[in-house]
């Protein structure tokens, strides 16, 4: 059974945006895990508080693809205090929408995102 | 844009002869079988040429063994269900295969959830049933054994005959889902030693929505549906007679062409497995090299997800099927890769392409073309490709 896709997820879907990773990056995020099939991982530049810089690489579905993608997008220029209150709907609502059961993957996108920024503060005391 | 349809084992286009034979019991020949004015004999002397031409096809020596029902799921439910209810004064227990389709997983867990004891047999690594197994997990209280006869996912052709002649032996019903290989392989309800096999039309060119059970006369069952006096009291409800007539018509079809379709698909089918497994890197085939359905290819695709294939594959015209969890409701991987051994992420790179007869070697090079490429695109996002170091 496939779900029916948004265009906005399938253009993140088949142009993501931000794709890599970051070399010395300052916080990496990851999230998922093989036995549901979907792995996330997200990584960021901080400069002055701000996110500079945000990339993905991602192991699942389109949904999974294109919610890291958005969520990228979304965090970029914005502070850590902002990135912070990025919920899972926002990167849901940014896309136009998911159906039901890929609900689970824009929970991932935050997951990941909320997991770089701790790894952040974790390198930031050291 | 030209389409590729690689998705036969979910349901194939209904074969124009049958649409053909089908079409004057939809307005001409409409009758209701049960009546006896002329319009009632025309619909059941179609149904019983339907019943007799089929219980040939199957090896049944009976028509009347052949019960129509409304499909695979149908059948699967009246076989285990009415066995079982039919059968509780010799016991409360059935044997089963963790690789079965959900037709017949879901209809063993509702009949546990009645006070049933069922044993789900393991498979190998190729999704074989060992019938030593079916014999150790016998007790005095087993009533049906159901193992299907050739698996919807991977492909894998059972020793259907073994466990039949171990369930005959000890004198117990034995069930076989022969939905994945009925006009594809052949079937024989006497070489393979069952009392009831189950299978539907649209899976070799007939239509959607009409199925039958093969029950060998003698076999205790009940009913699932009461009501009239229809399929000899067996299934109540008004014949499906457009859909008898054509599930009738694809069986005569399959008998002319099985033999020649069967070499044709199996050549196609190697040429993709050994054209994906040469061409791409970390790939891996599913299921047994050769006992398998001759249209079946699966395979896993290592550290990317079978969804995202997919839709890359659509989008080039190409329709396929995976057994990863993103193509289904429940998250999880497929059952029968995991029952086979397949660690998760193996199991959500899976891609399965089933070919059929409108299907060409023009259509795999294509796949062939076009598949390295998506996988590689896929394979720069996955961290899992990074973590194997690109090696």
């Amino acid at each position: 059974m496939m779900p029916t896709y948004s265009e906005k997820v399938m253009d993140h879907f088949n142009n993501p945006r931000n794709l890599g990773d970051i070399e010395n990056a300052d916080g990496v995020g990851k999230a998922g895990n093989p036995v549901c099939g979907d792995i996330m991982n997200l990584y960021i530049k901080v400069e002055d508080n701000r996110i500079a810089e945000a990339k993905f690489k991602t192991f699942g579905c389109g949904a999974a693809i294109a919610t890291s993608s958005m969520v990228t997008e979304m965090v970029k220029g914005k502070t850590i205090e902002e990135a912070l209150i990025i919920s899972n709907r926002a990167v849901a609502e940014a896309l136009d929408g998911l159906p039901p059961i890929k609900m689970h993957c824009s929970v991932l996108a935050e997951e990941a995102l909320r997991s770089a920024i701790d790894d952040y503060f974790k390198r930031k005391k050291k | 844009m030209r389409r590729i349809y690689l998705d036969h084992a979910a349901t194939t286009a209904v074969h124009p002869e049958v649409v053909q034979a089908m079409l004057p019991y939809f307005n001409e020949r409409f009758g209701n079988a049960s009546t006896l004015y002329s319009y009632g004999q025309e619909a059941r002397d179609a149904i019983e040429e339907a019943r007799s031409n089929i219980a040939l096809f199957v090896g049944a020596k009976k028509p009347q063994e052949i019960v129509f029902t409304s499909g695979g799921t149908e059948s699967d439910n009246f076989a285990i269900c009415g066995v079982a209810w039919a059968n509780q004064k010799k016991g409360n227990h059935i044997i089963t295969s963790s690789i079965e389709h959900h037709a017949v997983l879901n209809t063993c867990k509702f009949l546990e959830r009645m006070g049933f004891k069922v044993t789900y047999l393991p498979v190998d690594g190729y999704g074989l049933v060992d019938p030593q197994d079916v014999k150790k997990a016998i007790t005095d209280k087993t009533l049906l054994i159901s193992i299907m006869h050739a698996n919807n996912e991977v492909g894998t052709i059972e020793p259907i005959a073994e466990v039949g002649r171990i369930a005959r032996e000890k004198g117990i019903y034995f069930h076989t889902d022969a939905v994945q290989s009925l006009g594809h392989i052949p079937v024989d309800v006497d070489e393979l030693q069952v009392d009831l096999l189950s299978a539907s039309a649209h899976k070799l060119y007939g239509p959607k929505g009409i199925g039958l059970l093969y029950v060998r006369k003698g076999t205790k069952i009940e009913p699932l549906l009461h009501g009239g006096d229809q399929e000899n009291r067996r299934r109540a409800s008004t014949e499906n007679i457009a859909g008898i007539v054509g599930f009738g018509k694809a069986c005569e079809l399959a008998g002319r062409d099985m033999e020649g379709e069967g070499r044709r698909l199996s050549f196609l089918r190697d040429k993709l497995i050994n054209g994906i497994l040469g061409k791409i890197q970390f790939s891996q085939l599913n299921g047994h090299p050769t006992g398998r359905l001759p249209g079946n290819v699966n395979v896993s695709v290592k550290y990317v997800e079978g969804e995202s294939i997919l839709l890359k594959l659509n989008a080039k015209g190409i329709c396929a099927s995976s057994g990863s969890a993103c193509t289904s409701s429940i998250l999880e991987a497929s059952h029968v890769l995991t029952a086979m051994g397949v660690p998760p992420d193996v199991a959500h790179s899976s891609l399965r392409f089933t070919f059929g007869r409108e299907n060409t070697e023009g259509d795999v090079d294509f796949v062939l073309e076009v598949l390295p490429d998506i996988v590689k695109g896929l394979r720069l996002m996955s961290p899992l490709y990074q973590e194997k170091g690109e090696s």
